[in-house]
């Protein structure tokens, strides 16, 4: 594996933002970045700037009210990045699905690489899912490689 | 016909090419010692170069097109001042190319017109307004001391300045939390989960920019903790110790103390620091050392 990809797979930067969620995935996914989880020691650390993030973990369904602010986080962040969605809303509309501001799935906003399902999704399988995204991140820093 | 550099020389600028990766190093140790001190098991010990390379590798995005040039200044300005000290020059002189170093982040942060960015530009301007003092004040102790400013004159001094100036040792405890962004006094950004100001001085940093200012950041760490080592120039050994002791001690208080706002930090090392030096200063005229 080249260094680059290597470092690139070793040092995740994540981004949190809920775009209407319950705060039910939120504590989940607090609790897999705090001590007990431990995400630091794959070198995941929460950043709170898109500018310098690489993964795009996104709870809640997309909504009328919000969906540019989504847009334009993602918008912000730099290649190569991956988005994850955590939660049954983020992933469908859940049970928010056919409400009237309700779009349905962070999909119809952003492209979206991982679906956590859940409600909530557990600290394990959010973890699970970031390590699913990595292998995305790795396939899409091939690519960046290639064309450059 | 030229001359051989003398060992000296030779092991001055093996120092300089060094510093950076043993910052680099000494910020994983740190990142592995805040763990241990939370029970976790922590990143690996070469965390920090990983980020460095996968800074460098992102698609660039530059906030404006001066900021490259000044995350560059902030690096040359920090480097050269770790030549100066290599050297043996002009402790003012020092402190001052730090303080350009400084200007040249604060500028990068200015040249947006990101808010949060200004607001952390402005606060890294208080910081240095803390700090800044308490170094020239103890530069101004040695110059009373030694009869010089230049660092070559704190070697030839027969003892160690620890022994001499004891409070403007702990008053670098200070001028150490708050060049490391540590808390409680990390009011202008730090790496850590506090993100009232998103990442205050550095919101506008990413890519190579952020990686530049990584690498400045490490040089700066060794820069700082040589200055530090300098109260015991008889055996750098025992100097770099000394160092180490208050390094290790600010990552105590980083994980002891919550963040505290600026309004807490200029008052605290303008009366405590302004104290533990001014009253060192004192007591060796009454004591009749100077």
């Amino acid at each position: 594996m080249k260094l680059m990809t290597k470092a690139r797979l070793k040092s995740p930067w994540v981004l949190h933002y809920d775009c209407g969620s319950c705060n039910g995935c939120d504590i989940e996914i607090l609790a897999a970045l705090t001590p007990r989880f431990d995400a630091e020691r794959f070198g995941i650390v929460n950043i709170g700037d898109p500018k310098q993030a690489d993964v795009l973990l996104v709870t809640g369904p997309a909504n009328r009210r919000n969906y540019k602010v989504l847009q334009n986080l993602y918008s912000q962040m730099p290649e190569p990045k991956v988005v994850v969605v955590v939660g049954t809303c983020g992933c469908t509309g859940g049970v928010f699905y056919n409400c009237p501001n309700v779009l349905g799935g962070v999909d119809k906003v952003i492209p979206v690489d991982v679906y956590v399902p859940g409600c909530a999704a557990r600290a394990e399988q959010i973890v699970d899912g970031v390590v699913l995204a990595l292998q995305k991140l790795v396939e899409k820093s091939e690519r960046m490689e290639e064309e450059s | 016909m030229v001359e051989l550099m003398s060992l000296n020389t030779v092991l001055s600028i093996i120092f300089v090419i060094a510093a950076p990766f043993l910052g680099g190093l000494l910020t994983g140790l740190d990142r592995k010692v805040t763990a241990r001190m939370q029970s976790r098991v922590g990143p690996p010990l070469t965390q920090p170069f990983y980020d460095f390379i996968k800074l460098w590798g992102k698609q660039p995005f530059i906030a404006s097109r001066f900021q490259p040039m000044l995350a560059l200044g902030y690096l040359a300005f920090i480097l050269t001042g770790l030549i100066l000290l290599a050297f043996g020059q002009d402790l003012l002189h020092i402190i001052f190319t730090l303080t350009l170093a400084d200007i040249c982040l604060i500028a990068a942060a200015y040249n947006s017109k990101s808010p949060y960015s200004n607001l952390g530009g402005r606060r890294e301007l208080l910081a240095m307004l803390s700090y800044e003092p308490l170094m020239v004040l103890t530069a101004i102790c040695v110059q009373v001391i030694t009869g010089t400013f230049l660092v070559e004159g704190i070697f030839e001094y027969g003892r160690p300045l620890l022994l001499v100036v004891p409070a403007a040792y702990v008053a670098q405890q200070l001028v150490l939390v708050i060049d490391m962004k540590k808390s409680p006094f990390d009011v202008a950004g730090s790496g850590h989960a506090h993100q009232e100001l998103v990442r205050g001085v550095y919101t506008e940093f990413s890519g190579y920019t952020l990686a530049l200012v990584e690498a400045a950041h490490w040089t700066k760490l060794v820069f700082i903790l040589s200055l530090i080592s300098l109260f015991w120039a008889q055996n750098l050994l025992v100097g770099a110790g000394l160092a180490l002791l208050l390094w290790f001690l600010a990552i105590l208080i980083d994980n002891v103390y919550p963040r505290l706002n600026w309004k807490t930090m200029l008052k605290t090392t303008w009366s405590v620091g302004f104290f533990l030096i001014l009253a060192n200063f004192v007591a060796l005229i009454i004591l009749e050392v100077v």
